[in-house]
């Protein structure tokens, strides 16, 4: 596979380590009431679909950014690849 | 007499012969040849023995579809099993030997099985040996291995060396044939960067076994003109004897070239083979067709083969396996084949045709509506039943059969990534559907297209669009005048109604009786037939048997072929070897090697090495007269705490934390506070997962307000980099902090015991105060050492005495060693190892990787109250889980054996003294072990139920596994200085 870095452009999957869902960027909040429920949610419930996929990948042998590659399961067909930094602050995460 | 069924032509070199052996028996062959080749010109028809009834069996085919004639080749440690003749080229000194046969090819005393062949159908060995199940392994394996088998391996280690490499190209043409070679004109002379592959040493593909001319003149011709030109293009890479093995995501596909496997050994710094990764941009498949077979009763006897290879055999290097051949055939692949024979002066018995309306093109006698019923011949043809059209049966005299069922286009890589072929009524075959891959185009008779015409103008087509997509404009190009006959075909996958079995898969022994059984027996579907009857799954993937099968099973059940379906086609195309995979990855070369910066010193000390990851650390330090690894260690354990040793920590995780959040960031990937630590101080840090177990520990030093160094353990100091990198970028965007992994950089040494601040006072400039009250104990400094050469002074300890770490920029790592083991001389300074260091920290109680093993919480380790509560850390709040705080937790303690002279070992499982040894009545386990020399016996550190509530109690330790059981009390871990009165000293 090949993965467009939006900073470095294609680069072999080779490249990369996967982590998985993007969703685990969306770390709840530990001062919720029902927090422990929430984390548990957050770690353990996973989609699988089988298609459009939103994924972390970790440019471990390049420049080590964080990346959200929306990947197609079935056919590897990449249609986005963000900075996970760049999604994680527009969901609101800072600091 | 050699080469007696050698004939007048082909594209052999007649100049250059070439000696080989097979069997013992020495032949000759010529430049040009291959292995099946040049035998069959020795009239040489009998190649090896069937899979499971060690049937005789020649040639069927002339290309790597090949399911009969496989070999050993070569010898001693280069022997290949499994070999196919039929793509061996032949070199001097080739030799070869027939397999699956004892005592000899002509006399194969399992040929019995054949004989039983009722019992041996499909599903037998399921069926006869179920039972006893133990049996299975120990006596029913063995036994139907050695019956049934192929080649032996040499078990030797390959001498060779095997390389990988990777390409990138604008259009990456598989194949070389007509199609692909007017495809590489097209592309190439439009600018494009082209690679043109091949499975073949000779270029051409079916051009080199038909005998149309091509503008009224050879097709050689323009084969050698268009190579010829596309040679002297410096955007050509021709790459014969390169078989792309797979289509792979995003335009990627794998190749395999034959570097050096049509010579006797590799030259000099050659790699035997080469396995490519090619980027492509476009592709184009232009891997043409494959014949296929029919069956008929006793179809597989040596001398029958192909139409199409016997073409191939007879026009490309000028052998025949007989001077009087039939010919077997629906479509018109077999009235060519007898005029091409009729050219070189053999003799036809007869074009045998099922087809009613059929009519000669050539002087041959030809038998319309008739078929082959039977064959007669036991290590070879020599006569054929065939039933005519009127139903009356007649025997022909001749010594070999071609057969033609039709060809299937060679779809293989538009499957790989998913696409399915589609049914094409015409050819009666599958073609191409929508492929799946990226960017692929599929040109002549792989698209099936069958005439020479065809093949030339769409390989030129198929160029001029693919590149278009790159935005380069190609411009048609001038194509040879060729024959444009489609051909016609009325499928007959096989002749109902004669005696015997006819064969579909020759190399697994797979017959129509077999597909029958398994439609009786309910595995209809494609996949279940497969796995029941072992159908295309030999080494040749059943090219030659697929489709055949597909068609009598679509039959038994009353449905059409593409109702039926077809088998998914997965990379390799062909059959790779092992060693083209793991490329250089062998032996030491496997991973990457690394050396700590006192390695070369070390080696020097006669150190004893280990592995930790890819690491090699010093083990241990051997002096002159230790006998014993334990003589060893315990001298360095004993040296270290009685006066000072020295240890090469650098492999130790090393991450540099820099930024004006530097601080918060660090609170939360520790669980433990680390706010407020001071600069010029160091702190132990637990790391937890979000899981709430414990993922990593270590030491993190507070440089400056906004700079700090964390440490690791060395076996997860690149899991936690990628950890913080994954908080840093996606948990807290926001943070102003900047992470660089620093453990090459630094060479590191633990310099411990009650004379290490005397030793290090010696080392470290004089303005830098290192005493007790200006330097105490977990204290952190940057500083200079020998003179000015900058380092870094921690006072930890893993060891539990006065201890510090000192680094120094890696490339003075070496220098640094020398200078500590000479300033040490007076202390008489003694470098440990591993093993050392592993005994030291084992009687102190610290935990180390056998203990943070990735089950085992904060509680465990009886660190429970570092784990912040008034603050957001990774791991903090799942680490209240109920299931993970349970009042009989484990916990670690220390232990002890009752009577000293026993050992304590890791891994075994703790249980009370009375009750018996079983999982139920489990307390805990034994995590870290080893013998004290400061305690004089063995102790060990383990996690045991309450574990700090139970001091003093007397439990059993039981390892089933090494047959111990000893009584040990439970003590506190801290064997060693319980108080910490020597850190602090």
């Amino acid at each position: 596979m090949i993965i467009n870095h939006p900073l470095l452009g294609p680069r072999d999957a080779q490249e990369f380590t996967y982590l998985g869902d993007a969703n685990l960027i969306n770390r709840p909040d530990w001062q919720a009431e029902d927090a422990v429920d929430q984390f548990h949610e957050y770690l353990y419930q996973r989609d699988n679909p089988a298609g459009k996929h939103r994924e972390l990948w970790y440019h471990e042998a390049g420049d080590r950014s964080w990346l959200v590659v929306t990947r197609d399961t079935l056919t590897h067909e990449i249609t986005g690849v963000e900075l996970a930094r760049d999604v994680a602050l527009k969901s609101g995460r800072g600091k | 007499m050699t080469q007696t069924m050698r004939l007048g032509g082909g594209m052999i070199d007649r100049s250059k012969p070439l000696n080989f052996r097979f069997d013992g028996k020495s032949y000759q062959g010529f430049d040009g040849d291959t292995l099946a080749s040049a035998l069959m010109a020795n009239d040489v028809r009998l190649i090896g023995r069937s899979f499971k009834y060690h049937r005789p069996r020649g040639v069927l085919t002339a290309g790597s579809d090949e399911p009969n004639a496989l070999v050993e080749l070569r010898e001693g440690a280069r022997r290949e099993p499994n070999s196919r003749a039929t793509v061996a080229e032949l070199f001097d000194g080739l030799v070869a030997q027939s397999q699956n046969r004892w005592p000899s090819l002509s006399f194969d005393a399992l040929a019995i099985n054949d004989r039983f062949s009722n019992f041996l159908t499909a599903g037998f060995y399921y069926k006869t040996f179920m039972w006893p199940a133990a049996f299975w392994e120990k006596l029913y394996e063995p036994i139907i291995r050695r019956a049934a088998g192929l080649g032996s391996l040499s078990l030797a280690e390959d001498p060779d060396s095997y390389d990988k490499g990777f390409l990138h190209c604008d259009l990456l043409i598989i194949g070389a044939g007509p199609a692909g070679l007017s495809a590489a004109l097209t592309a190439a002379r439009a600018g494009a960067e082209i690679i043109l592959a091949d499975e073949d040493f000779r270029l051409g593909g079916r051009l080199n076994s038909e005998t149309h001319p091509l503008d009224d003149a050879p097709a050689s011709d323009w084969i050698n003109a268009s190579i010829a030109e596309l040679e002297s293009l410096p955007n050509v890479r021709l790459m014969p004897r390169t078989t792309v093995i797979g289509a792979f995501d995003h335009g990627i596909f794998g190749a395999v070239e034959r570097v050096s496997d049509h010579l006797l050994t590799p030259p000099e710094g050659k790699p035997r083979q080469t396995l490519w990764r090619i980027y492509t941009k476009r592709s184009l498949l232009a891997a043409g067709a494959a014949e296929r077979p029919i069956a008929f009763p006793n179809n597989d006897r040596p001398g029958i083969l192909l139409a199409g290879a016997l073409q191939s055999y007879v026009n490309r290097w000028a052998a025949t396996p007989a001077r009087r051949i039939a010919v077997f055939t629906n479509n018109d692949t077999g009235h060519r084949t007898a005029l091409d024979l009729i050219a070189k002066g053999i003799e036809i018995a007869a074009v045998i045709d099922p087809r009613p309306d059929v009519t000669r093109t050539g002087d041959y006698p030809l038998l319309a509506g008739a078929v082959v019923s039977n064959t007669a011949g036991r290590l070879g043809l020599k006569s054929i039943e065939v039933r005519l059209a009127s139903g009356e049966m007649r025997r022909l005299e001749c010594q070999a059969l071609a057969v033609s069922g039709g060809w299937n286009p060679n779809v293989h890589m538009t499957c790989h990534k998913r696409g399915l072929p589609v049914w094409d009524e015409g050819i009666a075959a599958f073609v191409p559907g929508e492929t799946g891959a990226q960017g692929m185009f599929v040109a002549g008779a792989a698209e099936g297209r069958f005439s020479t015409a065809d093949a030339l103008t769409r390989g030129m087509e198929q160029a001029i669009v693919a590149l278009g997509e790159l935005d380069r404009k190609a411009h048609t190009i001038a194509l040879p005048k060729a024959e444009n006959d489609t051909g016609s075909i009325t499928p007959c996958w096989q002749v109902k109604g004669g005696k015997g079995r006819a064969w579909l898969d020759f190399q697994n022994d797979v017959t129509t009786k077999d597909v029958k059984l398994a439609h009786q027996e309910g595995f209809r579907s494609v996949e279940h037939l497969k796995r029941y009857t072992t159908l295309g799954m030999a080494t040749d993937q059943g090219k030659t048997a697929n489709m055949g099968a597909l068609a009598i099973m679509a039959e038994l059940a009353g449905k059409s072929i593409p109702e039926t379906g077809t088998t998914i086609y997965r990379p390799p195309y062909t059959p790779v070897a092992i060693a083209a995979f793991a490329g250089r990855s062998r032996g030491t070369d496997f991973r990457p090697t690394r050396l700590t910066p006192s390695h070369q010193w070390a080696v020097e000390q006669g150190a004893v090495f280990v592995e930790t990851g890819n690491w090699l650390r010093a083990q241990w330090f051997p002096r002159p007269g230790e006998t014993d690894w334990r003589q060893s260690v315990d001298r360095e354990v004993l040296a270290t705490r009685r006066s000072v040793g020295i240890c090469d920590v650098t492999t130790l995780g090393k991450i540099d934390i820099q930024g004006s959040d530097a601080a918060t960031f660090i609170n939360k990937v520790y669980a433990n506070g680390f706010a407020k630590l001071p600069v010029g101080k160091t702190r132990y840090g637990l790391m937890l997962r979000e899981d709430g177990i414990v993922m990593d520990d270590g030491t993190t030093a507070r440089l400056a307000e906004d700079h700090f160094v964390m440490t690791t353990t060395t076996a997860n100091a690149v899991s936690v980099y990628r950890h913080l990198e994954f908080a840093r970028q996606c948990l807290w965007p926001g943070l102003d902090v900047q992470l660089i992994s620093t453990t090459e950089a630094w060479a590191q040494f633990a310099v411990a015991g009650p004379n290490s601040r005397k030793l290090l006072e010696k080392i470290v400039d004089k303005n830098f105060d290192i005493s007790n009250e200006a330097f105490p104990f977990m204290a952190c400094g940057e500083i200079t050492v020998c003179g000015g050469l900058r380092a870094r002074l921690f006072r930890i300890s893993f060891s539990g005495e006065l201890a510090f770490e000192i680094a120094v920029p890696s490339r003075y790592g070496d220098a640094l060693i020398r200078q500590l083991m000479q300033a040490g001389e007076e202390f008489e300074a003694t470098p440990y190892g591993t093993e050392a260091l592993g005994v030291m920290r084992i009687e102190k109680g610290h935990a180390a990787g056998n203990e943070l093993n990735g089950t085992t919480t904060a509680l465990n380790l009886g660190m429970a109250r570092m784990v912040s509560k008034t603050k957001d850390s990774i791991g903090s709040t799942l680490s209240e889980r109920e299931g993970l705080n349970q009042p009989d937790a484990l916990m670690q303690v220390g232990l002890r054996p009752l009577d000293k002279s026993r050992k304590v070992t890791a891994g075994a499982h703790l249980m009370v003294r009375t009750a018996a040894a079983n999982a139920k009545n489990d307390q805990g386990y034994i995590t870290s072990a080893c013998y004290s020399p400061n305690l004089g016996h063995s102790i060990g550190i383990g996690f045991l139920k309450n574990g700090a509530e139970r001091k003093g109690e007397i439990l059993r330790a039981v390892s089933p596994l090494t047959n111990l059981e000893i009584e040990v009390e439970v003590v506190s871990a801290h064997f060693i200085d319980p108080e910490g009165k020597r850190l602090h000293a």
